[in-house]
């Protein structure tokens, strides 16, 4: 099954491209946003059938390697 | 006094590290990052690159490494483990110091000289040093050191910050801090100081005829603390 995980930088951690990104989206003419936020994207293709075991597994590597929970934050959007 | 510097797929400072350990008179082994032993070493040394071409986040693939295994329980036990640059990165991805690197505030990769003062003497490291201000040089794109706040007060509580950067009178202003880390802090120990983590890279500085001597004052002083 296919697992999807979002990683998105905590609230109070200075993005700085994500900065850039909205300033250029600014300058294109989309002058009303109020923030952007780069965040990463991972889809898992896993032999793990049961959606239950294998969010539990995909959750563990966010832990140990996916996201540095210092700076970031995790969240898995789809399991199909 | 031996040495290990570790190579992954992507260091290049490992080659610079080896010549300046050498230099003053380590006896150096280089180590490959796939290898499971860690030669005996009185220092191990996580040299500067882009370990795994700085996938995912700077130095996390290299922290998972079959070697750092070995590493880790070494610096655990005491041993001495010195990261510099993306050896600071992979550092702070194995959790043995505190906090993480970013991306440059200003999102420029820095490659410059840079001075910093030695905020503690009380460790191997910096022990005896003759300098309170070392000029050192910086060539990263993710060194902007950040930690919550809980982990600085820890950091600042235990003496943790290794050295800051400063001008050449070792004013730690915010002016003189070239990539927007906390309390401009370059380098930081774990809570022991047998691991010291920080991004200027000494290894560049000792030979008086292409750049400066202060690196030469680093390295003597430690292996003369070690002995």
């Amino acid at each position: 099954m296919k697992i999807s995980v979002i990683i998105t930088l905590k609230k109070d951690v200075l993005d700085p491209q994500g900065k850039v990104i909205h300033q250029t989206l600014d300058g294109m003419g989309f002058n009303d946003i109020n923030e952007v936020r780069q965040g990463k994207y991972f889809e898992i293709d896993t032999k793990e059938s049961d959606p239950k075991k294998a969010k539990e597994k995909v959750e563990e590597m966010c832990n140990k390697l996916l996201a540095n929970l210092v700076i970031e934050n995790y969240k898995i959007i789809d399991a199909q | 006094m031996k040495s290990s510097v570790i190579t992954f797929p992507g260091s290049n400072c490992d080659r610079d590290m080896d010549v300046a350990l050498k230099k003053f008179g380590f006896k150096n082994k280089m180590v490959w990052h796939d290898d499971v032993e860690l030669p005996k070493s009185d220092l191990v040394v996580l040299p500067g690159g882009f370990s795994y071409g700085d996938y995912l986040r700077c130095g996390s693939m290299a922290s998972k490494s079959k070697i750092m295994k070995s590493v880790i329980n070494f610096a655990n036990s005491g041993g001495m483990v010195m990261g510099i640059c993306n050896g600071f990165q992979i550092l702070v991805e194995t959790g043995l110091v505190p906090g993480v690197l970013l991306r440059n505030k200003y999102l420029e990769f820095i490659c410059k000289n840079i001075f910093v003062k030695i905020n503690d003497k009380k460790n191997t490291y910096f022990k005896n040093i003759d300098s309170e201000i070392l000029e050192f040089h910086i060539a990263h794109n993710e060194g902007n050191y950040f930690c919550t706040n809980d982990q600085l007060k820890e950091i600042e509580d235990n003496e943790q910050v290794a050295i800051n950067y400063c001008d050449k009178e070792g004013k730690t202003e915010e002016k003189f801090n070239p990539n927007g880390s906390i309390k401009n802090i370059a380098g930081i120990f774990n809570k022991e100081k047998n691991v010291l983590g920080m991004m200027p890279h000494p290894e560049r500085m000792i030979d008086p005829s292409l750049s400066g001597e202060d690196g030469s004052l680093f390295f003597n002083n430690l292996i003369n603390n070690l002995k």
